[in-house]
């Protein structure tokens, strides 16, 4: 693998998971739990949507469809997002922790490529750092705030937490050109990410009063990367793709 | 609630269909506490002044700047924003309106009764420098 094949992989990985989890955001427009929070969450899965979209323009220069095309033409074995992001939105708990663990996982993932050899991708992740800052707060509040909240609340969000976790895990496997993208300062490489997110996330989930899992039971869900997905993904495929299918020049 | 149909509700959303809800009993949120509301306000850049520019429903303070973010700084230049309880707010009565009338003879308060467009005009006519005496 050329370091073109190995950037186009990391590309493929950052945007699948913000286009899906995005997709499976805004599923929650018009049921949110208060009007406020409502067009906030649907917000933030536009920005994902939008971010997804700038990093398909990336693949697109180097060759790839545009961007259209790449969202809205691929099964789910040429998706390369982790389980993470395609499982359902479940209750408000759990996909308040994902976006917990996502966002924070994306924060540090675009911290360390504003300093990528790879310029295109520097100057995407400056352009949405400020985003998905907010993002990380917005998430960050809110576990706070249900984690400190009372019994019922702390269990569910715990209860979440423990689902979640593995699948969180899963988000740093390994590409199969790890030492490429490090060797040429493209990227940190997913090993450092993921120690970079503990270090973020622990003290934070200590102050929400919510426990990480056992080390002993981490077993990280991975397979998203190669193509090997949920029953969970080509449903949402199939939804998120209808105008399209329908009419490919549909614009909005 | 028993009188309520065990029915779920079949909708054209996929989404409402996939949650399985049961019909709407409106009497749910009886009882139900309101956060409280927070006035907002906006600034647009460093220096300028803070504007009000409405409210967000929020249980703290902390996530009534998450929400005030998203509501009024969206799509507008923001360089800050505030947020106070509402219940902070110590306001006039509206019956009391009458102590904001001002009698029509007092409008040489005003100052657009003061006539200084001719001298303006002749200070723009001169050109402006700094060390020009009106």
């Amino acid at each position: 693998m050329n370091s073109i094949e190995a950037l186009k992989e990391l590309l493929y990985k950052m945007a699948d998971d913000q286009l899906i989890i995005g997709h499976r955001n805004s599923e929650w427009n018009g049921l949110g739990p208060i009007l406020e929070e409502d067009i906030a969450f649907s917000s933030m899965a536009q920005d994902k949507m939008g971010q997804s979209e700038h990093l398909y323009n990336l693949l697109n220069q180097l060759g790839e469809a545009d961007a259209d095309t790449v969202a809205f033409t691929r099964n789910a074995p040429q998706f390369h997002c982790s389980h993470l992001v395609e499982l359902p939105i479940g209750g408000y708990d759990f996909s308040l922790i994902r976006h917990f663990l996502f966002d924070f996982a994306e924060y540090m993932r675009f911290e360390a490529i504003k300093t990528s050899a790879y310029q295109p991708l520097a100057q995407v992740a400056k352009k949405f750092f400020g985003e998905i800052k907010y993002h990380t707060m917005h998430a960050n509040t809110w576990v706070h705030q249900l984690g400190n909240g009372n019994e019922e609340s702390n269990t569910k969000m715990q209860d979440s937490l423990n689902y979640a976790w593995n699948y969180a895990l899963g988000m740093f496997e390994p590409g199969p050109a790890e030492d490429i993208l490090i060797a040429e300062n493209i990227f940190m490489g997913e090993e450092a990410l993921k120690a970079q997110w503990l270090e973020a996330i622990t003290p934070l989930l200590e102050k929400s009063n919510l426990t990480i899992p056992e080390k002993a039971t981490w077993a990280p869900i991975y397979g998203g990367r190669v193509g090997k997905h949920t029953e969970h993904l080509q449903p949402l495929l199939k939804e998120m793709t209808e105008v399209y299918t329908i009419d490919p020049s549909a614009d909005w | 609630m028993a009188n309520e149909t065990d029915q779920t509700i079949d909708s054209l959303d996929p989404r409402i269909s996939r949650a399985h809800l049961s019909g709407g009993n409106h009497n749910d949120v009886d009882g139900l506490i309101h956060f409280q509301t927070y006035e907002v306000f906006h600034q647009s850049k460093r220096g300028a002044q803070h504007k009000h520019v409405g409210i967000v429903h929020a249980p703290n303070a902390e996530m009534a700047l998450l929400y005030a973010k998203e509501q009024y700084a969206r799509r507008e230049q923001t360089a800050n924003i505030w947020v106070a309880p509402s219940s902070c707010i110590y306001a006039t009565e509206y019956a009391d309106d009458d102590i904001f009338t001002t009698a029509p003879e007092k409008l040489y308060r005003n100052p657009a009764s003061y006539k200084v467009m001719d001298r303006i005009q002749a200070f723009k006519e001169r050109g402006m420098k700094s060390t020009d005496e009106i």
